[in-house]
């Protein structure tokens, strides 16, 4: 594979590809018929949703290829591509992946088909535009995940949003005009700040005559003051914690993700809320590791976190509607993931970052799943159900699947980055780790009296009596993930493996505050 | 991990059939993939290609023109209909019972045979003193963690394993009959399965970590098989609350784990065996980790505070009762305590604090054991009790005779579990016959069932004798075993020396030793009282239900009659010095290796000459358990009893224990309660919509309005105010630079 790979010259136009192809494929779309088509049928739809899959299938792919080619033992950018774009202000189209962004780039071109899959018949409407702002999606996405330019970065940062807002505020539920909104307006006042922050470094970078740079690796290099550092961290960390959502930044969420049509939310919970923790990261905490370290700002984080944890289980738990209760579920993995990244050890980031894996290939699994029973009975309601194992088996098996790798069960992949994040945390914070740790207790009751309401107990709504099984669409959507989670649940060593060096080196660069990542790069391994 | 390669190379056990230990899990793991795969086959019709346009499944499947699959799916899910409420029966087999009945069984068989075959290779193999440790691949290694996922042998899993999948065997078997006409036949199965594979990798695992995956892998299947009958919410109601109070248990082993990693940098069995000690003779450090891993216990084998899941869990079928609830799962914090006796060895304060809450739980159980009237009720305190005994015994460091007790316990309680399940099952057949709805687990409607049960009969008296304790069944060795260490411990040894809680150690064992005997008095009391009111006496049933009361088929009273010879015979396993009647300590010089040192660390080491003392210990044990029956036969009134419709309610402290202390009622007032209506009153309306959502977020939107609407004001569009708004500016102005 290797060998193949170097033969057609993989890493010099991969990651260009990526960002190409779902364009390509938007424009196709755009050219071959008219984008406002809305009868409300699945007129037209057939070819527009398969160019969809088609186009995202060959995306996963062509993606694939870096699973092979890249290089375990490196802790920084492969892969990586460059090219002149805003020359006055020295903005450079400079593309890259460590083993962070691999993951996550990987954990995207999985999830996109079946986000097509998921949205099949669901979709009825502009069925067209639909899936063209899917792929623009795709590319703002994959842009963050891979940008080596701050200005890139930003740019990709603020696409992404306008693609979800159309997608919640046409294709959403009743109040979806309130949640893009709020989606956006909130998103959004939060970026603004990071955007002061990039231009204040793009203005720091110029000095002694060098002509500034939003190149991220020499952006790095800079050092600040204390209090400026302060307060760049301050401007990132509000974007950020937005995006991840950090209690008690969250509450866009639980609108957004019920208003959202299932495509929507699969993506957001599985790849846009990643957004935030890819951020910290690679930007908030590496760019000034004083600020990361200061203890009342690392306590202030830590104790967030872990706020989030049970607050979001607490409150997931009394939730009516099934999709709000995944939604608070999300707040409380994510604190997971802020408790694996703050307490810096590698067992804790590397936990982080698996959890960021795992929580999109659950908690997408729970969208596609709640989305399937919703396109039967029209309600989200967890009092709507109840008994509904007898008449859809498949359903029932794989909703409790699904729900015990996102209880943490050991053997799946919740289980992995859930323990890495508690005993690597433990170790420098074994106060903020031992009350994360009751998160495990309240993640069973939540879910499993959930999952009890609506599968088990007596099946006593006629209405519920004849709802059709799973049709082979979505039994191979499920089989899918399914596979994912007891893949990484049992043996996630090549995922660990891969992300080994970028998380020792994110631990080092923000702990020692040493951030000349070239030399740091060398030494590594 | 060299150390590994370079230990299994050399290792007696290196060329045995213990190179086979994968497969031990494996195949039923296999059984259940196979079974699974069974019970959702019929199920499966392909849904429409468009799930919101078709119509519903009657119209769907009217032209789907597969009148075939449609028609075992009405089958199949019509009758699961019927299948609710306990131990209940509907005539309709599943299609691919039969299939079932061969796979689920025969691979806990082969696995059985598979642990044998390890079992003389281990007993041939001569003195091993180190386990046999097998590395499959890696699980978790970053930076200085690795874990692996990898399996040991040694003396105390390949009793465990020799257990689990012996009884599991014989409770297979018996399933074929008990749940013959259930409409989720390959789904028990395949729980079963699973659950045989979990336990398996349990007791195997070489880390606690491996061990951590079956310890809830266990709980899941517990889970799943409580709520079997999921269509009954009371089943699923028992199902959850299991596996949530097994989660508090597992945050503790959680939390423990976190301790050892950040304090010794491992997981491994041999590696924190071997860096033990740099944790410091009983430092609150060990203390700590000690009773974050008993908390975990406490959680799996029902103990104080936790114990509150088991006797809910009854609504499971009755052979998961049997082979889950008794014999195998809830024995897991007894192995546990085994297998860290380095550990606990090094802490007096944890190993005092487990036999106290082992001998409470014990003696608390019993006493509601007492007032029970539903016979699987009864049998769950008991365990409870008997549970509460190998704590005892482990605790006070006698590891081996917590064992004991551990495998005696298996045989007489999965006996006296399948055989309520016999009993049940007769009983259920007999109203099924006459349409009646009376409770079939009742012991009021009993009575007299020895006339048409006697193999039934029989062996569930030997069991009961044995969990009496009389001589010479085997539950008589285990018991005297743990009682009489009890004893030994506070004469001597580390444990009497220690302070607990302020109090000499030898008094608190002494006091043990005490509660521990008024213990078996009641366990004779409530087992007598169970036997008298179900077997004894007339016959409670009802007129039309007697003639069809009878025998079990033999495919069920086959596996009783294993267990019951072994329950008489167990005691031979470990015979005491005093009673030298074969030899001596089998399974005490079996386990020897294992828990040898950390037995000594805490008892002392014990001498082999019989003490005039040891015989005193042993009359008094016998005759308290002879006092008890003979109290209970001659206080209780089979007689004089009413069937459940008839009885009348009863008062004082019969009531209190009748209604288990009211501790469900108090934690569901105290914990559950304010904790659910906190969440959704405080934590979401009140912070989440309130305070965030409506103050800050619109609330910042209502600002920005609201700044906006000033704004506006302002351009009204008048020429004439904003000729005075230029005016007063100015001044404004000139004021400002002339007064600065």
């Amino acid at each position: 594979m290797q060998d193949f790979l170097v033969q057609i010259n993989y890493n010099a136009w991969i990651l260009p590809a990526l960002l190409l192809i779902p364009l390509a494929g938007a424009l196709v779309l755009l050219v071959t018929g008219s984008l406002s088509s809305d009868d409300g049928t699945l007129e037209g739809a057939p070819s527009a949703r398969m160019v969809a899959l088609l186009v995202f299938v060959l995306e996963f792919v062509v993606s694939m290829g870096l699973w092979w080619s890249y290089d375990p033992a490196g802790s920084r950018w492969q892969a990586t591509y460059d090219h002149w774009w805003i020359i006055p202000w020295n903005a450079r189209l400079s593309l890259g992946i460590d083993g962070i962004s691999l993951m996550m780039v990987l954990l995207t071109t999985v999830i996109m088909p079946l986000a097509v899959l998921g949205s099949w018949t669901s979709i009825r409407s502009k069925v067209r535009s639909y899936y063209a702002l899917l792929m623009v999606l795709t590319t703002g996405m994959l842009g963050v995940f891979v940008s080596r330019d701050m200005l890139l970065f930003y740019v990709m940062w603020e696409i992404m949003l306008v693609p979800m807002y159309f997608i919640i505020g046409i294709w959403g539920g009743e109040r979806r005009i309130y949640a893009s909104l709020k989606f956006f307006v909130y998103t959004m006042a939060g970026s603004l700040l990071m955007l002061v922050g990039i231009l204040y470094l793009w203005n720091a970078s110029s000095v002694g005559g060098s002509p500034a740079t939003f190149d991220y690796d020499q952006l790095l290099t800079i050092a600040h003051t204390h209090k400026a550092a302060l307060w760049l961290f301050g401007a990132f960390f509000l974007a950020f914690a937005v995006k991840v959502p950090m209690f008690p930044f969250h509450t866009w969420l639980p609108d957004a993700h019920v208003e959202a049509p299932t495509a929507g939310s699969v993506i957001l919970a599985a790849i846009m809320l990643k957004m935030g923790t890819y951020g910290f990261l690679r930007f908030a905490m590496p760019l000034f590791p004083s600020a990361a370290m200061t203890p009342w700002v690392r306590t202030t984080i830590l104790t967030l976190a872990v706020i989030g944890i049970i607050y979001g289980a607490l409150v997931a738990m009394v939730q009516p509607d099934f999709k709000k209760l995944v939604a608070y579920s999300s707040v409380s993995h994510l604190g997971f993931v802020m408790l694996g990244i703050f307490a810096l050890t590698l067992q804790s980031v590397q936990g982080a970052l698996m959890v960021m894996i795992s929580h999109g290939i659950s908690t997408g699994a729970l969208f596609l799943l709640i989305g399937m029973i919703y396109e039967r009975r029209h309600t989200r309601l967890i009092e709507a159900y109840g008994g509904i194992a007898r008449v859809v088996p498949l359903f029932s098996t794989l909703l409790v699947i699904v729900s015990l790798s996102s209880i943490g069960l050991p053997s799946t992949n919740g289980f992995v980055g859930e323990f890495l994040v508690l005993i690597g945390s433990f170790r420098t914070h074994p106060f903020f780790a031992f009350f994360a740790t009751t998160g495990v207790i309240f993640a069973a009751a939540y879910l499993l009296w959930a999952i009890q309401r609506i599968l088990f107990n007596a099946l006593d709504k006629p209405e519920n009596e004849h709802i059709t099984d799973l049709n082979a669409r979505e039994l191979t959507m499920m089989g899918v993930l399914v596979a994912a989670i007891f893949w990484i649940g049992i043996y996630p060593q090549p995922i660990l493996r891969r992300m080994e060096p970028s998380a020792a080196l994110f631990v080092r660069t923000v702990t020692t505050g040493q951030a000349n990542v070239r030399t740091a790069a060398r030494g590594d391994r | 991990m060299l150390q590994d390669l370079a230990a299994a190379g050399s290792h007696p056990l290196a060329d045995t059939a213990a190179r086979y230990v994968g497969l031990l899990p494996l195949l039923p793991l296999a059984g259940f993939l196979v079974n699974g795969a069974l019970s959702l086959m019929p199920a499966y019709k392909a849904g429409p290609a468009d799930p919101s346009t078709a119509g519903h499944g009657h119209e769907a499947s009217a032209h789907a023109g597969d009148a075939r699959a449609g028609d075992a799916h009405a089958v199949t899910h019509g009758d699961e209909h019927g299948a609710v409420g306990d131990d209940h029966h509907v005539v309709a087999r599943h299609k691919y019972a039969g299939v079932a009945s061969v796979v689920g069984p025969l691979v806990l068989a082969l696995s059985f045979g598979l642990a044998v075959m390890i079992w003389l290779a281990m007993a041939g193999a001569g003195e091993m003193t180190t386990p046999y440790v097998q590395t499959f691949f890696d699980w978790m290694v970053t930076g200085d963690l690795k874990i692996s996922w990898a399996f040991q042998l040694d003396q105390l899993s390949m009793i465990m394993v020799l257990v689990i999948t012996g009884v599991g065997t014989l409770i297979h078997i018996f399933s074929i009959g008990y749940m013959r006409d259930d409409p989720g036949y390959p789904r028990f199965f395949a729980y079963l399965n699973l659950f045989v594979a979990f336990m398996l990798v349990l007791v195997l695992g070489a880390s606690y970590l491996v061990l951590f995956v079956g310890w809830e892998g266990v709980g899941l299947c517990s889970y799943l098989l409580i709520g079997f009958w999921f269509s009954e919410k009371a089943n699923a109601d028992a199902g959850k609350k299991a596996f949530i109070v097994n989660r508090i248990g597992d945050f503790g082993f959680l939390i423990a784990m976190f301790l050892l990693f950040a304090n010794l940098g491992t997981l491994d069995f041999t590696s924190v065996a071997a860096a033990a000690p740099t944790l410091g003779y009983n430092s609150a450090l060990v203390t700590t980790i000690c009773l974050f891993f008993f908390l975990g216990c406490a959680g799996k084998s029902a103990q104080l505070p936790l114990y509150v899941w088991l006797p809910d869990a009854m609504a499971g079928p009755t052979p998961v009762s049997a082979l889950i609830h008794a014999a195998t799962m809830v024995t897991a914090g007894v192995y546990l305590i085994a297998r860290s006796g380095v550990l606990f060895a090094m802490s007096p304060t944890a190993c005092i604090t487990v036999a106290v809450v082992g001998t409470l739980t014990a003696l608390f159980a019993a006493t509601i054991g007492l007032k029970q009237w539903d016979i699987k009720k009864v049998l769950a305190y008991s365990t409870i009790s008997q549970l509460g005994y190998m704590f005892m015994g482990v605790g006070t460091g006698a590891y081996a005779a917590g064992m004991f007790h551990l495998i005696t316990h298996a045989f007489f309680k999965a006996l006296l579990f399948l055989g309520s399940g016999s009993v049940i099952y007769a009983m259920h057949a007999a109203y099924h016959h006459t349409g009646s709805h009376e409770d079939a687990q009742d012991m009021r409607n009993m009575g007299g069932l020895r006339k048409y049960m006697p193999v039934t009969f029989v062996l569930m008296w030997i069991a009961t004798l044995a969990i009496a304790g009389v001589p010479p069944f085997s539950g008589f060795f285990s018991k005297d075993g743990i009682l009489s260490a009890v004893f030994a411990r506070a004469q001597h040894g580390a444990l009497s020396e220690a302070t607990w809680l302020g109090m000499p150690g030898s008094a608190v064992l002494y006091a043990l030793y005490g509660l521990g005997l008024v213990t078996a008095f009641l366990t004779a009391i409530y087992m007598t009282r169970m036997m008298l009111y179900t077997f004894h006496g007339p016959n409670r049933t009802g007129e039309a239900e007697q003639a069809h009361l009878h025998e079990a088929p033999w495919s069920m009273t086959g596996p009783l009659v294993v267990l019951g010879v072994l329950s008489a015979v167990g005691g031979w396993l470990n015979l005491p010095v005093a009673i030298p009647l074969g030899p001596i300590g089998v399974l005490e010089k079996w386990l020897e290796p294992v828990v040898g040192a950390a037995t000594v660390a805490v008892g002392g080491a014990v001498g082999e000459e019989v003490t005039n003392t040891e015989y005193g210990l042993i009359g008094a044990a016998v005759a308290i358990a002879i006092l008890g029956i003979v109290v209970a036969v001659v206080k209780l009134r089979p007689a004089a009893l009413v069937p459940k419709r008839d009885a009348t309610p009863s008062h004082g402290f019969e009531q209190v224990l009748e209604d288990k202390y009211y501790v469900d009622e108090v934690y569901d007032d105290t914990i559950i309660k304010p904790l659910v209506s906190g969440s959704r009153n405080i934590l979401w309306t009140g912070i989440d919509r309130g305070i965030i959502d409506s103050l800050f977020v619109n609330g910042s939107a209502v600002l920005a309005r609201g700044v906006g609407w000033v704004g506006s004001q302002l351009q009204s569009g008048e020429t004439g105010a904003y000729a005075w708004a230029i005016a007063i500016g100015a001044l404004a102005v000139l004021g400002a630079f002339t007064f600065r």
